[in-house]
């Protein structure tokens, strides 16, 4: 393979990666854009989603689609049901308590999963696996369903953000809460609201995860959440389109270093998480409110 | 239309209400003057539900409000104007208005009530696809006024709706408050502008230190001494 195509190989792989990283950063943006909470056991969503499909798939034998939709309705509810639980009693509380319960949410879901289905390791059904020869270019059937899926979902939750009433009312909310409440906005719907969309695009990102890596296990959510995470923030935390851009750019870095500059220099895959990491340190230098982010005025 | 009793209110050991008590009745304009941080905006944020009072009762409308949620209150046909304008800077001047009428169902109220705020501000309407943020701070006072109006409440709270305003548009505002409470709203005003505010006020309330001190007709606190002395700077 010569090196044109290896790059253009890349970059598509790096898009179907970076749509999975830009559905879940999207989950973080949302939540953090109305209670300026990050939630990290939005990771274990992601989990939770995967661990959910294959249990419809294997136990009770439906389609993936099936399993798709149960990992949804699971998720959104594991979502809502953890901001009302662990997260509603602090609102008012220093931000600081909310994050620590947060870790402790991802603790107490990473272990639950451990202790009913082992920290083994479990094969995920291969599907989609079919490859596409364009030229020289594989692409594989999942690289194209991912990403359709992707850009339909982030094309549906601009729409809804931009035009419905409970879409408008979510941006009121995550610009002023206390304002959105005296236009007759239930703040505690919009935040479950978050949550539930939030969770459902991380469980959509899980089960996809899942299909391109296929095998599920109990710390799956860890990186890829973590790679959302930088997403969300390098792309404006609380900025929608951030989020999505955020999420391509870093699954375009992720699969360039380690599919084409270690081509050059064979030691880049060791490297491929530090220099995210260093991507999102220089950009936050450059430009604190990340790429589409606004500089943030402090409210009074 | 609102009977406020005793309330009391705390900021971790701040107690910056003492035993408020007042009423505004159906049709009037009320307003409540006193300097910074005499408790003006709190006694406001008190009645909309944005702060609970330790203690002390709240009825709007005969009903007990005190632990009505604030966006459970806009139903009930009590709007809030809160104060610094707070509009929502990152939306337009159109999505602001339609999130004024966020409770009402009925598309059509909304779309007649939003030509009938551009009959009465024209300004917003030639900036309708503005974002707010980018407007300037009269034109968003007018709107954050409008974006009340959206919802056609009883009764609407208004905070210092002329704070920040050139002269001119002191007047409009206050001019606009008249027209306000002549179309039928009753209108609880706080003022800092106690002149302009005791002038149209049919009654008015001092407040000191958290206290109602005074309380009468606005036109007998224009004439009253120590409220000269002490706010009208005569
Ligand atoms: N969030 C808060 N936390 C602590 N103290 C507060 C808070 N809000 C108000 N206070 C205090 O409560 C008192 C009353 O404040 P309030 O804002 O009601 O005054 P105000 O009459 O509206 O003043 P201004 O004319 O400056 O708007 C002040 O002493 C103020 O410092
Ligand atoms: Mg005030």
């Amino acid at each position: 393979m010569d090196y044109g195509t290896l790059f253009i190989q890349q970059i598509i792989n790096g898009l179907h990666l970076g749509s999975i990283y830009a559905l879940i950063a999207l989950g973080y943006t949302m939540v953090y854009g109305i209670v300026r909470l990050i939630n990290f056991a939005h990771g274990e969503i992601i989990m939770v989603g995967a661990y959910t499909s294959y249990i419809m798939m294997n136990v009770f034998g439906v389609n993936i689609v099936v399993a798709l939709i149960a990992a949804v309705i699971v998720c959104s509810i594991f979502g809502v049901t953890i901001e009302k639980i662990a997260y509603k009693p602090l609102r008012n509380a220093p931000k600081m308590w909310a994050l620590i319960t947060a870790i402790g949410v991802s603790f107490f879901l990473q272990s639950t999963v451990m202790v009913i289905f082992g920290v083994n390791a479990i094969p995920y059904p291969t599907l989609f696996s079919d490859l596409i020869q364009v030229g020289s270019l594989q692409i594989s059937q999942i690289m194209i369903v991912s990403l359709a899926l992707a850009l339909a979902l982030m094309l549906s939750l601009e729409l809804f953000i931009k035009k419905t009433r409970l879409g408008k009312a979510m941006r009121a909310s995550s610009e002023d809460a206390e304002a959105a409440a005296l236009m007759g906005i239930s703040v505690d719907k919009t935040i479950s609201t978050a949550f539930m969309i939030g969770s459902a695009l991380a469980a959509i990102g899980g089960v996809l995860f899942a299909v391109a890596y296929p095998q599920i296990k109990p710390l799956m959510g860890v990186m890829p959440g973590l790679k959302a995470f930088i997403a969300a923030v390098l792309g404006g935390i609380g900025v929608i389109p951030g989020a999505m851009l955020g999420g391509f750019i870093l699954g375009l870095i992720e699969s360039l270093t380690k599919g084409f500059v270690s081509a050059f220099w064979p030691n880049a895959t060791l490297w491929a998480d530090a220099i995210l990491f260093s991507v999102l340190i220089i950009v936050l230098l450059l430009k604190p409110s990340g790429i589409l982010g606004k500089n943030v005025r402090e409210k009074v | 239309m609102l009977q406020v009793k005793n309330i009391n209110v705390y900021y971790d050991n701040i107690h910056a209400l003492s035993d408020v008590s007042f009423e505004v009745k159906q049709g009037e304009i009320v307003t409540l003057i006193g300097a910074n941080g005499a408790g003006k905006t709190t006694t406001l944020k008190s009645v909309s539900g944005v702060i609970k009072p330790k203690s002390g009762e709240i009825h709007f409308k005969q009903q007990p409000i005190v632990n009505t949620p604030s966006h459970q209150l806009l139903p009930l046909g009590m709007a809030h104007v809160p104060e610094g304008r707070r509009v929502f800077s990152r939306m337009t001047v159109e999505e602001n208005l339609e999130l004024g009428a966020y409770i009402v169902k009925n598309k059509v109220q909304i779309k007649e009530d939003k030509e009938k705020m551009f009959d009465q501000f024209p300004r917003l309407k030639e900036r309708r696809k503005q974002l707010a943020g980018t407007m300037s701070g009269g034109e968003q006072q007018m709107l954050a006024i409008a974006r009340a109006l959206m919802s056609r409440p009883e009764l609407i709270l208004m905070d210092e709706p002329s704070m920040g305003l050139a002269p001119v548009l002191v007047q409009e505002i206050f001019k606009i408050i008249e027209r306000i409470n002549k179309s039928g709203m009753t209108v609880l005003l706080v003022e800092q502008n106690a002149n302009m505010a005791l002038q149209i006020a049919h009654r008015a309330y001092v407040l000191e230190t958290g206290k109602v001190v005074l309380s009468g007709e606005g036109k007998q606190l224009l004439e009253d001494d120590g409220v000269r002395k002490a706010y009208l700077g005569a």
